[in-house]
Formats: C-alpha cells, structure tokens, sequence
C-alpha cells in the first residue's frame, strides 16, 4: 500500500478490483451526497429504517409551546427581523412525510400557505431539509420558501407546535400499519390520538389518510367514523379538492404502489364544530 | 437490567418501588386519612378514635403501595388507589367499601367529581378511566365492581394528577411529560371526552401537582401547578395561557445560605386554601447531596393575586426538629390547619414509616407548627396514623431520600449518550423475561 497526497487529500493506493479498494475510493472522494447536475441530495445517502419507535423517549429539542417556536428560521422569506410581525401561522401538517414527496407538490399549489413535515427519522429529517434548501436555491421564482420540515415525534408534541384551531390541512400518507394486535396503539391515528388532532385542526379543517394496508385503511376509517369531532367528506367533496389524487401520486410510497399495482384505501375527514 | 425502556414502565416487572405517604382531610375535618404502603389509616377527628375500615376481603384492602388517595369535595365519598391495580371507593361515614374497581395497570392518580357522580382515575400508560358511580353515591354497598371506561389519553406518558375544576366543567390531567391537559367533561362521559380545552404549556419539567385556587370573587378559579422545574405556575384554563411563574428555589437558597450553584427542586404536593388566594407547597430537592444536615425542611406560602393574575411567595415556614420533608400535604378548610405527612414505604411487606405534623394559622403571623401533645386527637392520633408515637431521625431521613430517588427516577427522563443508546438499540430484547 502507498500513501500518496493527492488535491490536498490523502489517498491510499491499493490493489484494484479488491473489496478494500472499492469501499476506499468511495471514502476518498468527497462524499457525493448531492447530485451535481441538479443540485439536490441524493436519496441512497439519506437511507433509513421504514420502521421508527413512536414509543422511545426523545432525544431531540421539544419546543415547551407553539410560541418557542421560532418560525422565522424555518419560513426566513415570510418573516421580518423582528419575530413579533408574526402575521402568518402554520396551516397544514404532513405528519410522518418521509422524504417529502407530498410537501413538495403542495408547495406550490398553494405558495401562499405556510406548511411543514413532521418526521422521527433523523437522517430522513436531514435530506427534507436538505431538499427544500436546494429547491429554495434553484428555484427561479422564489419558491418552496412556505414549506419546511421539521424533526419530531408528533404523536406526542403536536400540541407543542400548532395552536388549538391552527391548522387547516393534517396529512397522514401510508403510515406505519403496525400490525401486530398488541402494536395497535403505536398507530398514529387512533381515536385517542384523533382528541388531539381535532384540537390543532380548526372547524372546517380536513384530514387526508391513505395506505396500501386494507385492515389498516379500514381501522383510520373507522377510528375517524367513531370520532365525534369527524365527519366525512361526500364523493363530490373529494371529487372537487385538488389535493386528494396527490396523496396517491406525490410520494414515494405513493408511486412504489402505483407501480406494483397494489390497491389503496383513502380516508378523507372533516373536522366539524362541535360541544361536548 | 433494571432500567426501563418506557414501554415497559406502565408494566414494570420490579416490586417494592418506594411509594411516598399520603394524607387527606375530610373537607369538614371529620376524618383525616393517612397512607403509607399498602395500608391504610383512617382517624375519625369528631369521635375521636380510629377508624376501621369494613371491606370484603380479608387483610389488608390495598395489596401494594397506594399512589393516590381523595376526598369527594362533598365529603360523602373516599377514594383510594394504587400499585395493586384496584381503587376503592369507601363511604366517608361509615367506611364500608362500596365498590373496588379492577384497573388494566398501575394507578397513578384518582379524582372524585363535585356531585359525587363519576370517579377518575389514570394510570401509568396515560389512560384516564372514567366509573359512573351510581348507587355508590348513595353510600351503599354496590355488586357487582365496575369497570373503568376510557375517558381520554395523553399518549405515553404517566398521568401524575387528576382535578376537576371547581364548577364540574373541565377534567384536568397532568403528565411527566410537562403537560396539562384541560379537557371538556361531558354530558356522557361514558363515552369519552374528545373536547379538548386547552393544553396549560410552558412547564419545563415533569409537572407533579395541581390545584385551584378561588375565592367569591374569581368563583370559577385559576389553576396552579408544581413541578420538578423548581417552579409554581399559575394559569387561566380556558385559553390554556401561563398567567405568571414563580420560582421557588430560592427559598431553599436563602436558609442554606453557603450554597452557591443553582439548585433544582421538585414541588412534590400543592394545596390551596379554600376561599382565599393562598396555596402551600411541599418541595424536596432534586439531586442528592452528601451533608444530610443541610436540608430544606418547610413549606412555601404562596399568594396569588387574582386579578393582577400573579404569583408570590408570601412566607417560608421552617418545620423545626427532626428530618421531616413533607411528602404530602392536606389543608382543613374549617381549621385552617395545614396537615402534613413524611413517609414512604418500600412495598407491601415492610410497613414504612410516616410522621404526621401540624400547621396551625399558616397564613397568620405567627403560625407554629404543632408539638405532638397540641394536635387534634393527640397521641392517639399520631399513634394510629404513623403506626408508633416516635420515629428516629435516621429513619425518616432514609425514608426522604428513598421517596426523592424514587420520584426523579420515575419522573426525570433519562439522558443516553449516542453510543449508548446505540447500544441499548442492539441489544433490546422484546421478549418478556422469564420468571
């Protein structure tokens, strides 16, 4: 093995063709997170486990109340210097938005509406964030400035984020199914759970649910139908929202489904006014 | 190992957790409860005597520590629950059990509403349960048990309070996770209650107690809570907004006055004084400290300002003597005396220890605490409640510091560096052990 300076790095000379080496010229480079032609991060550096532990205690900044959040450093083109011209508040929630398909697509179908993703993965985090900072910059007319992402367990600090009747949109897209009878209450839609999200979403507010995973379609559905702060939205509701055929297309799972041909079973709410 | 993964908290396998004393005072001061451990003591204050309770099963009612005992504020009614998964509840005048109820898991909280008509209480997954309690109310003995029906969840995180606000509308419940949820209680309550009011936001610690406090002025109250952040915090339910803080770590500061770092406290009980603005609080310092000498022993006085919507501390009142840290404190309304309790117990075979003391006129100048001889019912009192007339120093001293491990242990969450929680990422077994 030589050593050899080489651009100011060190790089190791060995054997061609052997498993060291590969693995070797792979380190040595600089690291191609980011594509070069479009600028944006490259999914396969950014992989995770499709299943997170919604049970493990946090090790990750809790906000004590939606108003430690400092909005400004997550929308800085909407916000002034000053934190007090807080005019705009946050209106949809993309809950467990994975590698962001879905809050992309809606960026710009409304550019005017502040969104944001909740994701417990770390490093899944860390490429939505790195995506939208790579849109922002690319982008010719100043867009995806409304749409950031955030690293939470929002099952249980949606609370700590959104006000009572904040939000207007609440998007749960192929969420983990949990199968397992006993692992049920690690679902994130569940009628308990349903308490809090009625209480984030105002009167009027929609919640989209869809899977591939019929018994876990049939569940949200009839955790929603159980609901008393839930009604749901008539053929010609869903017919007319333009937001519904993108929970099938806009992410990832989405399209994986599409491609395998499989089925997907959409529940699509509303919140109603309502006294105990 | 004996460190518990969270989903594995509400289900622990260890027996013999400590468990701090209680104490409850019938709201007409006819009746004073006290438990510790597995028992527990009931002194009538108008005869004169203790008490015994009439239940079905033979031994002990509890069969593990009781976590959470409460008057109904009628008076009528007794409620007492804990690690043995059942909560009972007794007639306040004859003490007979009227009904004992099976809980999934360990109870951490009970509450009684206003009228006498429900019972909740929570557990340590976060789960409150609601019982109708029907024929109960009427003082007789009810068969078969009921069963609790969910009422509402704070998802995983263990319940350390309940309280029903002063005119029956809202259900309030406080977890380890620094919330308060304030919840709409139904017309049905059978059914769950799905309105949520507000969240109270802004502790930045476990929150271990709340209160109300009112006067004919402010009938419908302001809500106050403690908690492990050293802090007292006042509060307006019906938008949820923080009203003013107010840190108590100072008072341990000024009588231990060599003291230069920062101290943490936990205020460990609250109790407000009934148609007035003041409230007393029972605190304990967080981390273990190698003098056992310099130690705080009393009781905060605060004043709440209600329409300037503040919070003071008013008075410290030192309890002389022997190691004595409050581990839960009880107000009379017709005597304005301030009952306190020390204690805890390691399970239901040892029988613990506990040391009941006095405050008399706490908001006066001067208020004394009480010799043993001055108490209401004398030593017959104390020697029914506390299970002998004197305990030794170093015992209670014990006692303190088992209860302060037990509850940081419980409450404070536990910080892993990256590898190690790495590590216990790896070698997580799913399985339940074996016995």
């Amino acid at each position: 093995m030589d050593l050899i300076a080489k651009n100011n790095e060190l790089e190791v000379q060995i054997e061609s063709g052997s498993p060291l080496a590969y693995n070797l010229i792979m380190e040595s480079e600089t690291k191609p997170t980011f594509s070069k032609s479009t600028g944006l991060p490259r999914k396969r550096f950014y992989r995770a486990r499709a299943h997170s532990n919604p049970l493990s205690d946090s090790h990750f900044p809790i906000p004590i109340s939606p108003s430690h959040v400092d909005f400004s450093l997550h929308f800085p083109k909407f916000f002034g210097a000053n934190n007090e011209e807080v005019s705009k508040k946050v209106e949809f929630a993309d809950i467990g938005c994975g590698f962001g398909g879905l809050l992309i697509s809606l960026a710009t179908l409304f550019p005017d509406t502040l969104m944001i993703g909740m994701e417990l993965r770390d490093k899944v985090t860390e490429y939505v964030k790195e995506r939208i900072l790579a849109l922002r910059k690319t982008s010719s007319g100043g867009q995806y400035e409304n749409v950031s992402v955030v690293r939470t367990n929002s099952m249980k600090y949606i609370p700590n984020y959104f006000e009572k009747g904040q939000l207007s949109k609440m998007f749960f897209l192929f969420p983990d199914p949990h199968f397992k009878e006993k692992n049920h209450r690690r679902r994130v839609i569940s009628v308990d759970l349903l308490d809090e999200y009625a209480y984030v979403l105002r009167a009027g507010g929609i919640i989209y649910t869809i899977t591939d995973v019929e018994e876990l379609g049939e569940w949200m559905r009839s955790c929603l139908e159980k609901h008393p702060m839930f009604e749901s939205l008539t053929q010609d509701e869903l017919d007319s929202d333009p937001v519904v055929e993108l929970l099938c297309s806009a992410t990832e799972e989405g399209q994986k489904v599409a491609r395998n041909g499989g089925q997907t079973f959409r529940a699509v709410f509303r919140r109603i006014a309502y006294v105990s | 190992m004996e460190e518990s993964h969270i989903e594995e908290e509400g289900e622990r396998q260890t027996k013999h957790e400590v468990a701090p004393a209680l104490i409850s005072v019938h709201p007409f001061q006819k009746s004073v409860a006290v438990t510790v451990g597995s028992a527990l003591r009931v002194f009538d204050l108008i005869e004169g005597r203790p008490v015994s309770l009439v239940d079905e099963s033979d031994g002990p009612s509890h069969k593990d520590s009781i976590r959470a005992i409460r008057y109904g504020s009628s008076g009528k009614l007794f409620a007492s629950a804990g690690d043995d998964k059942l909560v009972k509840i007794w007639s306040a005048d004859s003490w007979h059990c009227l009904n004992t109820i099976s809980s999934e898991k360990r109870v951490t909280a009970v509450s009684i509403s206003s009228d006498d008509s429900y019972v909740c209480y929570a557990d340590k997954f976060g789960v409150v349960w609601v019982v109708d309690l029907d024929g109960v109310n009427e003082g007789k003995v009810v068969l078969p048990s009921k069963k609790g029906v969910q009422l509402l969840c704070h998802y995983c995180s263990i319940i350390t309070s309940l309280e029903f606000s002063p005119d029956g509308r809202y259900i309030l419940s406080s977890d380890r996770d620094f919330k308060i949820r304030v919840t709409v209680f139904p017309k049905k309550p059978l059914q769950g209650a799905h309105e949520i009011q507000s969240f109270c936001l802004g502790h930045t610690e476990f929150v271990t107690c709340i209160t109300f406090v009112q006067n004919p002025e402010f009938a419908q109250g302001y809500l106050m809570s403690g908690s492990g952040d050293s802090s007292v915090r006042l509060w307006d339910i019906t938008t949820g907004s923080l009203l003013d803080t107010c840190d108590v770590s100072p008072t341990v500061k000024h009588l231990e006055s060599n003291e230069s770092e920062p101290t943490q406290v936990t205020v460990t009980d609250i109790c407000s004084l009934p148609n007035s603005s003041l409230a007393a609080v029972s605190i304990q310092r967080q981390v273990c400290f190698v003098l056992p000498c310099i130690r705080f022993q009393g009781i905060v006085l605060l004043h709440c300002d209600l329409s300037a919507h503040t919070l003071s501390i008013t008075k410290v009142i030192k309890i002389p003597g022997d190691s004595f840290i409050p581990t839960s404190i009880s107000f009379s309304t017709s005597t304005r005396l301030l009952w306190m309790v020390s204690g805890a117990s390691n399970g239901s075979n040892h029988p613990g220890y506990t040391r009941v003391r006095l405050i008399l006129r706490i908001e006066a100048e001067p208020s004394s605490v009480l010799e043993d001889e001055q108490v209401p019912g004398g030593t017959t009192l104390l020697e029914h409640l506390q299970g002998k007339v004197s305990i030794e120093e170093s015992v209670m001293s014990a006692a303190a510091e088992a209860v302060r491990a037990a509850m940081c242990s419980l409450m404070v969450k536990k910080q892993y560096s990256e590898e190690n929680r790495e590590f216990r990422k790896n070698n997580r077994n799913d399985k339940k052990p074996t016995q």
